[in-house]
C-alpha cells in the first residue's frame, strides 16, 4: 500500500499526514483531521455537499485525492468565521432562510464566498449559474439566492 | 393577522431567525456520519447484481485475507439468531439477509466488517457470491396475470403477487352516476418511481456495550421511538429488551420520508455491534441509497370523471395498480394500505366517488413511502386535478372556471367527502382567485391566444389541491398498532426558562424555532428561551415521528396543549401570590393579572420562581407538563397553484416562465420557514414532473440509479417561485394550525404538467405522464407536424 | 464509494512523467483533472495500478496566440478559459463549450486536455476541436507529434494517444476575418452530458456565401463526429434556411447514435439536426453573417 506524507494548509495551518495514495480529500478533512463541516453527498461529483476552496477556487473534495492537495490552500466551512465574526456569507445564509437542513449549505455557501471574491454584484442569473454544481433539496433555491444577495449588499 | 406576542416574544406570526443555524452556518451540525466512537468499525454491503436469482454460495475466504477486514454478515449468520428476516410497517415481511434468493437488484447480500470504510469496501469486492439467475416479473401488470411466476415463494399459501386489494367509497352509486352522466372522460395516468433522494443518505453507528447491556443507535431515522419499539419487537429474543435500547436521531440532512423505514443496513449494522461488542457504523453511498432504499409512487391509475354537460363533475372513478416491490414496505398507518389516496376526490364536491387499489408484488426494491408528502396523496391529487383539465378540455371549459364552478364552498365545511373524510376547513375558490390575480390570467390567456396565430407554444396550468395531513386519529390511525398520537413534555425552569422535548424529529424543518414559538405564544416565555429537543428516545417523550405534515398538526399541538397545561399551574401559583381567586385573573401573554387592577401582576418568569421557591402548600413544586396529544381529526391545508410555461419546438425542452403559489395551511408559526417549505415543496413537485424518475429494463435492471441519470434540479432549471397566503385556520387544532412541508410537493406536479398539456390541448393532446422529458415533448410535437 | 488501491506519481517534469508511463506500460493512466477518472476508479468500473498525476508539471496551463495559433496548454482548466479575455473576444465558441461542461465548480478542476485525451464522445471539447480543425499536440518517449484532432479519437474511450504519451497542447488556426462560431448543447439540466451538441464554425466569403465551415457533434456516436457531409455541401453557398437545414439533415445522416436515459435513436438523430441548425446560425451570425 503506496502512502504519501503530504502537507495541507487548512484554514491558515499547516497539517502533515501520512495517507494512503487512494485517500479522498473529503475523507482527509472529515476523518484524518477530524472537521465534519464538509459532507458527502453523492460520491459523483454532481452535488457539491463535499465542496471546499483550493487555493481559493471551490471544488468537489469527494472526487480529488487527498495527495493532489499537498502543498497547497484548503479552506473548509470552518475557515469561514473569523476572530469570532461570521462572513456575511454566513450571515446571510442565516437571515434570508437560506438553509434548512443544513447539509449542502457548508458547500453552498463555500461556493458563493469564491463567488463574491470573483464578482461583487453577481446579478440573480450569475448567483444561479455560480450555485448549480451545489444541490439543494430543502430550500428550492430562492433564499439561497437572497442570502448571496444580502453577503454581496453586506460587502460594498 | 396581527402577532399576539411582542417580537423580543417571538410567538406565532413572527419570522424569528432559526435557532438551529448558528451551527449550521459554521459546519457544526451533528449528522450521523459525523458520529465518532472508540474502536468504531465500519460495515459495507455486498449487493445483488441479479434482480432475482437463487444464491448458490456465497465464498468469503478472499474477503476475510483483506487486512483489516473482521468479519463477514451473511443470511446464514443472522439466521443462527433468526434475524434474516423482519417486519415492514405494513406487517409484510422484509429480508435483512438473503438465505434461499435475492428479489430485486442492488439488494443486501452480504455485509463486511472491518476497521476502516477502505477496507471494508475492499472486503465487499471480494466476497464471491454464485447466483442461479430467476425469471424476473417487472411488470406489475404481467405480475397479476395467471400463470406469472409468484415471487413470494417464502410465503406458504401465497399463490400470485397480489398484496392486498382495497377499496374505498360506493361502487354501485358511482356506477350510477356515470351511466346518467351527461359526459365522460377517462384517462390513464401513470406516476412513476421516484426517490426523495435526500442530500445526506442513510445511515447509523450501532454501539453495543457489552457490560451495560445497552444498545445506542445514532440513526437518520424520522421516528427515533417507533424504530426503538421495531427493534425491541425484532429482536427481543436475542436480548435486547425496550429499557436497554436507546435510539439518538442527530441532525438529520433532508428526510422527505425516505428516513421513516428500517433499512436491512440498520440491523446488520446493529447485529455486527451485538455480535463484535464494538460500534458499527454504516454509511450507505448514493448508489445504494437511490438503488436500495425505499422508492415513492409507482401508481398506474385509470381515473373517470363523469359530468354533467355544465361543466358540474358528478363522480369520480380510479382503478390503481400499485407496484410495491417484493415486499410492501410502505409506511402508511397499518389500516390504510393505500395510505390516504381516497382523498382523491380533491377540491371538489363530487357527490360519488370510488376508487380500488391493487397492491403488486414485483422484482423491485420494496417500498411505497411517501415522497415529502402524506401518504399517496400526490398520486390521489396528481389524478383529480388531471381530470379536471381532462373533463374542462372535452367540455371546452376554461380550467379555472371548471374548478370554481366545482369547488366545495366555504359555508359547506366542515365537510364530509364521498369517501369519508371530514374536511376541516377550506376557501378554495378565494385561493384559485387570488393566484389568478397575482399572475395575471386573463392577459396570459390573451397572450396564449396570440402566440398559438403565430404557432408559438406556450400553457398555463392550475392546480387546485387539496391536502389530508396529521396522522392522526386513534381510533383510525396507527402503525403496527401504535397509536397516531404524538408528544411534547415541557419543564419551565425556576428563572423562567424552559426546555420543551417533542415526540417528533425535525429534518431541516425548522422544529427547534417553530416549536419555541409554539411555547412562547401560550406562555409568553421569549422564544430564545425555550431549549427545543427531539430524537433521542432517552430523554423525550414517545411520539411517531415526523412525516406526512404530521409535526404541526400532531405534536405541535401536544405542544399547545402542554403549555395551557402549565398556565393552568401558573394561574392557581398566579392566584396565591397575588391573594386572589383564580377568577379574578386575567391572562395576556407571559403574565397574569388581577381584573381591573392591571398592575396587580405576575408574569410567568416570577410564578416560575414561585413554582421553586414558594408555591402553596398542598400543591406540587415545579412547573412541569406533558401532553399525548391525539388530534380528534386530520389537517386539511389546500392552495391554488399557476404555472406558465413555454416550449422549444426544437427540442420539446420545457421551461417554467413563472409560477405562483398560493397556499392556504391555516395560522402560521413563522412565515419565513413557511415560505421556505412551500419553496422546497414546489422544487420537490416541479423536479417529478419535468425531471424525476427511476425505471427498470426487462432484466429489473435499475436506470437512473446515480445522480448522473437521477436528475435532481439546480438552481439553473428551478423557476424563481413566487408565494401568497390565504388563512383559513383549522377549527379543531388548538393553533388554528394546519402543516405545510408537503403542500407544495402535492400541488405542484399536476400545475406543471398541466401546463406543458394546455401548451399542446389545440392540437388535440390530452395528457402526458410525468416526467415530461423533452423527448416526449418531441414526439408530439413530431406527430402533430409543429417540430422545428 | 472508496477506489480500489493505486499508486499515485506526481512527476515534476514532463520528461519524468513520460518516462514513468513508459516503464509501467498499461498499469498506468493519466490523472489530469480527474474529474472522469476519479469517478470511475471510486464506482470500481476502472481499476488500475498507477495514477501519474501531471497536475503538477509547470508549463501545462496557458492559453496563448502565436503565429496564427491559439495555443491551450493540456492541463489548462476549463475555468481559466471561461474567464480568459482572449476566449471571450475572440472564440466565443470556446467559451460556449466551456460554460456547459459539467457545472461550474467541476470546471476549476476539469482540464481541456482531459476533457479530449479521455475520448468520450459525450465530452463537450471534441466536437468544437473538429469544428476548429484543431490539432493535438502528444509527447512520448520518441519526442512529440501533432495529431489532426479528426484522426485523434479511434473509439469509445480510445484515443490516437500511445499508453506512453502525453497529450500537451491543443492547437487552433486562428480564423480568418468573417468567422463565427458557435457550440449548442441539449441537457436535461446543469451537468448532464449532452442528449446532442453541435459545434459549427464559419467563414465568410466577401460576398456573404459561406467559403468554410465545420461542424463536430456530441454524444452521436461511439466517437465524436465530424459531420464532413454537411461541411462540404455547405461550401460556397448562401447560408439561407434551406441550405442550412440540409446541412442539418446531412449532419444527422452522419451520427450513430445509441438509445439510452436521454433518448431514443431518432430523437438523438434528430436533436443533433436542430442543434446544427442552431449552432450553425449562431456561428454566421458571429461571424458577421445574416
Amino acid at each position: 500500500m503506496a502512502t504519501h506524507t503530504i502537507t495541507v494548509t487548512v484554514n491558515g495551518a499547516p497539517r502533515t499526514a501520512e495517507v494512503e495514495s487512494r485517500l479522498l480529500l473529503v475523507h482527509f478533512i472529515r476523518e484524518t483531521l477530524g472537521m465534519t463541516g464538509t459532507h458527502i453527498g453523492c460520491d459523483t461529483s454532481h452535488c457539491g455537499a463535499c465542496t471546499v476552496l483550493l487555493d481559493g477556487e471551490p471544488v468537489k473534495s469527494c472526487t480529488m485525492l487527498a495527495v493532489q492537495a499537498d502543498g497547497r490552500q484548503v479552506m473548509t466551512v470552518e475557515g469561514l468565521e473569523k476572530d469570532a465574526k461570521l462572513d456575511p456569507i454566513q450571515e446571510g445564509f442565516m437571515q434570508e432562510h437560506g438553509l434548512q437542513c443544513g447539509f449542502c449549505t457548508p458547500g453552498m455557501m463555500l461556493t458563493s464566498y469564491a463567488l463574491l471574491r470573483r464578482n461583487k454584484q453577481p446579478t440573480e442569473d450569475e448567483i444561479r449559474h455560480a450555485i448549480s454544481g451545489n444541490l439543494c433539496r430543502c430550500t428550492g433555491y430562492v433564499n439561497i439566492v437572497k442570502a448571496v444577495q444580502y453577503a454581496a449588499a453586506k460587502q460594498q | 393577522m396581527a402577532p399576539k406576542t411582542t417580537a423580543e416574544v417571538g410567538g406565532m406570526g413572527h419570522s424569528i431567525k432559526r435557532k438551529e443555524d448558528p451551527r449550521f452556518i459554521r459546519g457544526q451540525g451533528h449528522y450521523v456520519d459525523d458520529v465518532v466512537l472508540p474502536n468504531m468499525l465500519y460495515l459495507d454491503i455486498v449487493r445483488s447484481p441479479f434482480a432475482h436469482a437463487k444464491i448458490k454460495a456465497i465464498r468469503t475466504e478472499n474477503a476475510l485475507k483483506v487486512p483489516g477486514v473482521l468479519a463477514v454478515i451473511t443470511g446464514e449468520t443472522l439466521k443462527q439468531y433468526n434475524l434474516h428476516w423482519m417486519p415492514t410497517l405494513m406487517s409484510d415481511t422484509q429480508m435483512v439477509l438473503p438465505v434461499e434468493k435475492v428479489m430485486y437488484q442492488s439488494q443486501e447480500v452480504a455485509g463486511v466488517i472491518a476497521t476502516s470504510r477502505y477496507a471494508a469496501a475492499d472486503g465487499v469486492e471480494a466476497v464471491e457470491v454464485d447466483y442461479e439467475p430467476l425469471p424476473v416479473v417487472v411488470d406489475p401488470f404481467k405480475a397479476l396475470e395467471p400463470g406469472a411466476p409468484v415471487l413470494r415463494t417464502d410465503k406458504k399459501d401465497k399463490k400470485d403477487n397480489r398484496i392486498f386489494h382495497w377499496e374505498v367509497g360506493d361502487r354501485a352509486a358511482t356506477d350510477k352516476a356515470f351511466a346518467e352522466a351527461d359526459v365522460k372522460v377517462q384517462q390513464d395516468i401513470y406516476i412513476p418511481r421516484i426517490h426523495v433522494a435526500s442530500i445526506e443518505t442513510c445511515g447509523c453507528v450501532a454501539d453495543f456495550d457489552r457490560v451495560r447491556g445497552k444498545l445506542t443507535v445514532y440513526m437518520t431515522t424520522q421516528a427515533p421511538h417507533a424504530i426503538r419499539t421495531v427493534v425491541a419487537l425484532v429482536a427481543g429474543h436475542v436480548g435486547l429488551s425496550e429499557e436497554k435500547i436507546r435510539i439518538i436521531s442527530p441532525d438529520i440532512g433532508g428526510g422527505f420520508g425516505g428516513k421513516v423505514p428500517v433499512y436491512p443496513g440498520y440491523v446488520i449494522a446493529i447485529a455486527a455491534s451485538v455480535v463484535t461488542g464494538h460500534p458499527v457504523k454504516w454509511i450507505e453511498d448514493r448508489m445504494e441509497n437511490l438503488q436500495a432504499d425505499s422508492f415513492a409512487r409507482d401508481y398506474h391509475m385509470k381515473a373517470e370523471v363523469a359530468a354533467k354537460k355544465d361543466g358540474t363533475m358528478t363522480a369520480i372513478r380510479i382503478k390503481t395498480v400499485a407496484d410495491h416491490g417484493y415486499t410492501d414496505a410502505a409506511a402508511n398507518p397499518s389500516k390504510f394500505p393505500a395510505g390516504m389516496f381516497s382523498i382523491c376526490t380533491g377540491s371538489y364536491g363530487f357527490k360519488n366517488a370510488f376508487a380500488e387499489v391493487d397492491g403488486v408484488y414485483t422484482n423491485k426494491p420494496p417500498g411505497g413511502i411517501a415522497y415529502r408528502c402524506s401518504f399517496r396523496v400526490t398520486e390521489a391529487v396528481h389524478a383529480v386535478e388531471r381530470m379536471a383539465d381532462v373533463l374542462a378540455q372535452e367540455l371546452k371549459m376554461d380550467p379555472a372556471e371548471l374548478r370554481l364552478k366545482n369547488f366545495i364552498p366555504p359555508e359547506q365545511f366542515p365537510y364530509h367527502s364521498a369517501l369519508g373524510w371530514e374536511y376541516d376547513s377550506g376557501n378554495y375558490a378565494g385561493a384559485l382567485k387570488k393566484a389568478m390575480e397575482i399572475i395575471g390570467y386573463d392577459a396570459l390567456r390573451k397572450e396564449q391566444a396570440e402566440k398559438r396565430k403565430r404557432g408559438e407554444l406556450m400553457g398555463i396550468g392550475i392546480s387546485s389541491f387539496t391536502e389530508i395531513v396529521g396522522a392522526g386519529p386513534s381510533k383510525h390511525f396507527d402503525i403496527l398498532g401504535i397509536k397516531m398520537f404524538d408528544s411534547c413534555e415541557i419543564r419551565v425552569h425556576p428563572t423562567g426558562k424552559a426546555i420543551a422535548r417533542f415526540g417528533t424529529k425535525s429534518q431541516g424543518q425548522g422544529h427547534e424555532t417553530t416549536y419555541a414559538q409554539i411555547v412562547a405564544e401560550e406562555l409568553g416565555i421569549p422564544a430564545a428561551h425555550v431549549e427545543v429537543e427531539e430524537g433521542d428516545t432517552d430523554t423525550a417523550p414517545y411520539g411517531l415521528g415526523t412525516y406526512a405534515s404530521r409535526s404541526t398538526p400532531v405534536a405541535g399541538a401536544a405542544g399547545a396543549m402542554a403549555a395551557r397545561k402549565i398556565r393552568d399551574k401558573a394561574k392557581k401559583i398566579a392566584a396565591y401570590l397575588l391573594e386572589v381567586s383564580e377568577d379574578d385573573l386575567v391572562w395576556e401573554p407571559g403574565k397574569f393579572s388581577v381584573k381591573g387592577a392591571p398592575q396587580k401582576s405576575k408574569t410567568i418568569q416570577e410564578i416560575a420562581f414561585a413554582a421553586y421557591t414558594n408555591h402553596p402548600q398542598g400543591m406540587e413544586a415545579g412547573l412541569e407538563a406533558v401532553s399525548y396529544y391525539d388530534p380528534p381529526n386530520l389537517t386539511f391545508p389546500f392552495g391554488s397553484y399557476i404555472c406558465v410555461v413555454d416550449i422549444d419546438r426544437g427540442t420539446g425542452m420545457v421551461k417554467i416562465r413563472r409560477f405562483v403559489a398560493v397556499d392556504d395551511c391555516g395560522n402560521i408559526i413563522n412565515p419565513m420557514i413557511v415560505d421556505g417549505q412551500i419553496h422546497g415543496g414546489l422544487t420537490m413537485g416541479m423536479a417529478p414532473a419535468l425531471l424525476e424518475e427511476i425505471s427498470y429494463d426487462e432484466n429489473g435492471n435499475i436506470q437512473g440509479g446515480s445522480f448522473m441519470d437521477y436528475l435532481l434540479p439546480t438552481a439553473v432549471e428551478t423557476p424563481k417561485w413566487e408565494t401568497a397566503k390565504t388563512v383559513t385556520p383549522s377549527p379543531h387544532h388548538p393553533l388554528g394550525a394546519k402543516g405545510v412541508g408537503e403542500s407544495a410537493t402535492v400541488g405542484a406536479p399536476p400545475a406543471v404538467a398541466n401546463a406543458v398539456v394546455d401548451a399542446l390541448a389545440h392540437l388535440g393532446v390530452r395528457h402526458i405522464d410525468i416526467p415530461i422529458t423533452p423527448e416526449k415533448v418531441w414526439k408530439i410535437l413530431k406527430e402533430k407536424g409543429v417540430a422545428e | 464509494m472508496i477506489p480500489a488501491t493505486f499508486d499515485y506519481h506526481a512527476p515534476g517534469s514532463l520528461a519524468d512523467a513520460i518516462t514513468l508511463l513508459d516503464k509501467l506500460g498499461d498499469e498506468a493512466k493519466v490523472l489530469s483533472g480527474g474529474m472522469s477518472l476519479l469517478p470511475m476508479l471510486k464506482i470500481r468500473l476502472a481499476q488500475v495500478a498507477h495514477l501519474v498525476d501531471i497536475g503538477r508539471i509547470p508549463g501545462l496551463d496557458y492559453i496563448k496566440e502565436e503565429g496564427g495559433t491559439l495555443k491551450i496548454g493540456a492541463a489548462t482548466k476549463e475555468s481559466a478559459l471561461e474567464r480568459s479575455d482572449l476566449i471571450r473576444s475572440k472564440y466565443p465558441i470556446l467559451l460556449d463549450t466551456a460554460l456547459v461542461i459539467a457545472d461550474p465548480i467541476v470546471r476549476n478542476r476539469a482540464t481541456a486536455g482531459g476533457n479530449l485525451a479521455h475520448g468520450d464522445p459525450a465530452n463537450d471539447h471534441p466536437a468544437t476541436m473538429l469544428a476548429l480543425g484543431a490539432s493535438i499536440v502528444a509527447r512520448g518517449p520518441k519526442g512529440e507529434r501533432t495529431i489532426p484532432v479528426d484522426q485523434f479519437f479511434k473509439g469509445l474511450f480510445t484515443t490516437a494517444l500511445a499508453a506512453n504519451e502525453i497529450l500537451t497542447e491543443i492547437r487552433i488556426p486562428t480564423p480568418p476575418a468573417r468567422s463565427g462560431g458557435a457550440y449548442v448543447k441539449l441537457e436535461r439540466k446543469v451537468g448532464d452530458f449532452a442528449t446532442a451538441g453541435a459545434a459549427a464554425q464559419v467563414t465568410l466569403a466577401a460576398n456573404g456565401t459561406i467559403e468554410k465551415a465545420g461542424i463536430g457533434l456530441t454524444n452521436a456516436g461511439p466517437t465524436p463526429i465530424k459531420a464532413v457531409e454537411a461541411e462540404k455541401f455547405l461550401a460556397g453557398k448562401k447560408p439561407d434556411d434551406a441550405t442550412l437545414q440540409e446541412a442539418g439533415r446531412l449532419a444527422a445522416k452522419a451520427t450513430n447514435p445509441s438509445a439510452d436515459r436521454r433518448g431514443s435513436v431518432e430523437y438523438k438523430r434528430e436533436m443533433a439536426r436542430v442543434h446544427t441548425v442552431r449552432a450553425l446560425k449562431a456561428a454566421i451570425r458571429r461571424a458577421g453573417g445574416q
